[in-house]
C-alpha cells in the first residue's frame, strides 16, 4: 500500500481513539476550573489555572476516602474469596473430574449468566432476616459467589489441560490431594489466577444494582453507588460534577494503566472461553 | 470454547504410554482400591453450599414469589398466573422489552461490527505498517471506557450531553452547527438513541480486544498468499479474517447480547427510566417495581421473564458453539 492510501487510515484510527479519551479529557479540564471561570467560558475553554477547591469540597461532601476505603476493601475482599471457591471448584471439575462434571460446569455457567435482577430481592430481603442487611459483609458474600461461578468455569477448563504427571509424580512422592492443590497446582495456575484477580476486582468495583440495594448508608457505600446515586438526584452542579467524574474515573486509570497488560491478556484467556 | 492459553495437553498425553507412565499405573494398582475420582467431591463442597444458599433459593424464592402478591412484608397471597397475565396486557413492560432490542443492537450488533473492522484494520494494516507501539496505543483508547464504573461513565456523559452548557451543544455551536443543539436525554423522541450512543462508547474495547487476541492466531500465510493472489483489503477481511475468528464471534455476540438484556446502571445514572418511560428497560422497571412501587410478586413475574430469555438465549448460544467446535475438531483430526 502507498503512503497516501495509508496515512488516511492511520488518520481515522487515531480521530477515532482520541473520540473515546474526549470524554476523560473534557472532565480532566473541567474538573480544575472554578465555579466563575466555567459559567465565564463554558465546558470547551482550556482552564487558565487549577483550581482544586471543587475536588476538595466534593472529597469532604461526599467523604471520598471512607467510599475509596469500602470499594478496595469489598472489591479486594471478593477478589481473595471469589478466587479461592473457583480453585477448589476447579480442582474438583478439572483435576479430579469428578462425575456429572459437564452438569457442574453447566449450572456455574447459567449461574454466571443469570441476571442479578433475579435474586435481588430475596438477597435483600434474607439479608434482612440474617441481620446482614446494609453490611459490606452482605455484598462480599454475594459477589464472591457470583465471580466464582465465573472463575469456576474458566479455571475449570484451564485445569482440564493440567500435564497429569506432574500430579501423578506428586502422588507418588506421598503428597496428598491438599498439597497438590497448593503446591503444585495453584503455583503452575498463577498467571491465570493472577487474571482472575484483577477481573474480579474490577468488576466487583464497577458493579452497581446489587451495591445500590445492599448498601444505604453513607458509611457503606462503594465509589460506584455513591456516584450514581448522587447523579441519579441531580443535585450536583457542573464543577461538582465533574470532581466527582474525575474522581470516579481516577481510581479507574490507575487499574487500568497498572493492569492495561493483564486485563488485554486476560480477556484473550477469558472470554473466549 | 478455544483454549488460548499455551501448553496444550496433547503433547502430554502422547507420553502415557512411556514406561514412566507404565510404572504409575502399575503403583497405583498396587495400592489396592483406588477411587480417585469420587474423594474430590470433597472440594467441590464449600461452592456447591455457597451456591445453593446465594444463587439456588434466592432464584427460587423470586420465582416462586412471582406467582403471588406480595408487598415485601406480611404472608404473599398465592396469586397463580395472575402477574404474567397481567404483563401481557402492560404496556410498560413490552415498551422496556422493546428497548431491549435496542439495546443489543447499541450494545452488542454495533460493537461486533465497528470491532471487528477496527480490530482488522489494527492488526493487519496499523501493525504492519506503523509498529505494534502504534496499536497498543490505539486498543488501550479503544478500551478505555470498559473499565470505567457504568455510573462514572454516566456521570460523565450526562453533563456532557446537557442541554443547557453542554459539551456537546457547545461545540455544535463552536463549529456553527447550533441548529442540530438538541436536549439529547430530556427528549423523549431522542433520549434512547442517545442512551445507545454511549453504550457504544462502553462497549466497544470489548469486541475489539477479543477480535484482536483471536486474529494473534490465524496463520499469516494465509494472508499472504491472497495478498499474492492480488485479493484487496475486503477480500482478505472477508474470506480470511471473519471465517477465521467465527468462534470469537459467537462468544462475543452472545455475551454482548446477554450484558445488552441486563443493562441497568446506564439507564440508572443517566435517564432513570425516562422521560416518560422513553428509555425504560427490563431489570430497571423490575427495580422500580420492587423498591419503589414495592409491588414484589410484580416485579418478580418481570424478573423471571428476563430471566427465561436470557437462559434460553444462554443455552442456545452454547449449543450452537459447542456445535460448531465440534465440527471443527472433527475435520482437524
Amino acid at each position: 500500500m502507498t503512503a497516501a492510501r495509508r496515512y488516511p487510515v492511520l488518520v481515522a484510527l487515531f480521530i477515532g481513539a482520541l473520540f473515546m479519551v474526549l470524554p476523560f479529557l473534557i472532565v480532566a479540564v473541567n474538573a480544575v476550573k472554578s465555579p466563575a471561570e466555567y459559567s465565564a467560558n463554558g465546558p470547551l475553554s482550556l482552564p487558565e489555572g487549577v483550581y482544586l477547591d471543587g475536588l476538595k469540597d466534593f472529597w469532604q461532601r461526599v467523604d471520598f476516602g471512607q467510599k475509596l476505603v469500602n470499594s478496595v476493601l469489598i472489591s479486594g475482599s471478593v477478589a481473595l474469596g471469589a478466587v479461592v471457591l473457583s480453585v477448589l471448584n476447579a480442582y474438583a471439575i478439572g483435576i479430579g473430574r469428578i462425575k456429572g462434571r459437564t452438569w457442574v460446569l453447566a449450572f456455574f455457567v447459567l449461574a454466571n449468566m443469570l441476571p442479578q435482577e433475579a435474586l435481588v430481592y430475596p438477597v435483600y430481603y434474607l439479608s434482612k432476616e440474617a441481620g446482614l442487611y446494609d453490611t459490606r459483609l452482605s455484598v462480599i458474600i454475594v459477589f464472591v459467589v457470583i465471580q466464582a461461578a465465573f472463575g469456576t468455569y474458566l479455571l475449570a477448563s484451564v485445569l482440564g489441560q493440567f500435564p497429569r504427571e506432574i500430579i501423578e509424580a506428586a502422588r507418588i512422592d506421598g503428597a496428598n490431594k491438599w498439597q497438590v492443590l497448593w503446591r503444585i497446582v495453584v503455583p503452575v495456575s498463577r498467571p491465570t489466577i493472577g487474571v482472575l484477580l484483577v477481573f474480579f476486582f474490577i468488576w466487583t468495583w464497577n458493579e452497581f444494582l446489587l451495591p445500590l440495594v445492599m448498601l444505604i448508608s453513607n458509611d457503606n457505600q462503594t465509589v460506584s453507588v455513591a456516584l450514581g446515586v448522587l447523579q441519579g438526584q441531580r443535585l450536583m452542579d457542573a464543577t461538582m460534577t465533574n470532581a466527582a467524574a474525575l474522581l470516579g474515573v481516577l481510581p479507574a486509570l490507575v487499574f487500568f494503566l497498572v493492569f492495561q497488560r493483564t486485563l488485554t491478556r486476560g480477556i484473550a484467556v477469558g472470554a473466549v472461553k | 470454547m478455544t483454549v488460548t492459553v499455551e501448553r496444550g495437553g496433547r503433547g502430554s498425553r502422547s507420553g502415557r504410554g512411556s514406561r514412566g507412565g507404565d510404572a504409575v499405573e502399575a503403583h497405583h494398582r498396587a495400592k489396592g482400591p483406588h477411587r480417585p475420582r469420587d474423594s474430590y467431591a470433597l472440594f467441590l463442597l464449600p461452592g456447591a453450599l455457597a451456591f445453593f444458599v446465594i444463587i439456588v433459593v434466592p432464584f427460587l424464592m423470586n420465582t416462586g414469589v412471582s406467582f403471588t402478591e406480595w408487598q415485601g412484608v406480611g404472608t404473599p397471597k398465592w396469586t397463580g398466573l395472575a402477574n404474567y397475565r397481567e404483563l401481557m396486557d402492560d404496556s410498560e413492560f413490552w415498551a422496556s422489552f422493546r428497548h431491549s432490542l435496542f439495546m443489543v443492537v447499541a450494545m452488542a450488533a454495533v460493537p461486533t461490527v465497528v470491532g471487528l473492522v477496527l480490530a482488522a484494520a489494527l492488526f493487519d494494516f496499523v501493525g504492519k505498517h506503523f509498529g505494534s507501539r502504534t496499536v497498543a496505543v490505539l486498543r488501550a483508547c479503544f478500551y478505555l471506557p470498559q473499565v470505567l464504573p457504568i455510573a462514572v461513565a454516566g456521570i460523565v456523559w450526562s453533563w456532557i450531553l446537557a442541554p443547557e452548557n453542554g459539551s456537546l451543544n457547545e461545540l455544535l455551536k463552536a463549529v456553527g452547527l447550533g441548529g442540530l443543539q438538541q436536549d439529547w436525554l430530556g427528549d423523549p423522541d431522542l433520549a434512547l438513541y442517545t442512551v445507545m450512543g454511549v453504550m457504544v462508547w462502553v462497549q466497544i474495547g470489548f469486541p475489539l480486544v477479543v477480535f484482536m487476541a483471536g486474529l494473534q492466531r490465524v496463520d499469516p500465510q494465509l494472508y499472504e498468499a491472497a495478498e499474492l493472489d492480488g485479493a484487496g483489503w475486503w477480500r482478505r477481511f472477508w474470506h480470511i479474517t471473519l471465517p477465521q475468528i467465527r468462534p470469537e464471534i459467537h462468544v462475543v455476540l452472545l455475551w454482548c447480547t446477554i450484558a445488552a438484556l441486563k443493562v441497568f446502571g446506564a439507564v440508572y445514572v443517566l435517564t432513570k427510566g425516562g422521560p416518560g418511560g422513553a428509555t425504560n428497560v427490563p431489570s430497571y422497571f423490575s427495580f422500580t417495581t420492587f423498591f419503589e412501587k414495592t409491588q414484589v410478586g410484580y416485579g418478580a413475574a418481570i424478573s423471571t421473564v428476563l430471566t427465561v430469555i436470557i437462559l434460553v438465549l444462554a443455552l442456545v448460544g452454547l449449543k450452537l458453539q459447542t456445535r460448531a467446535e465440534d465440527a471443527e475438531e472433527g475435520l482437524r483430526v
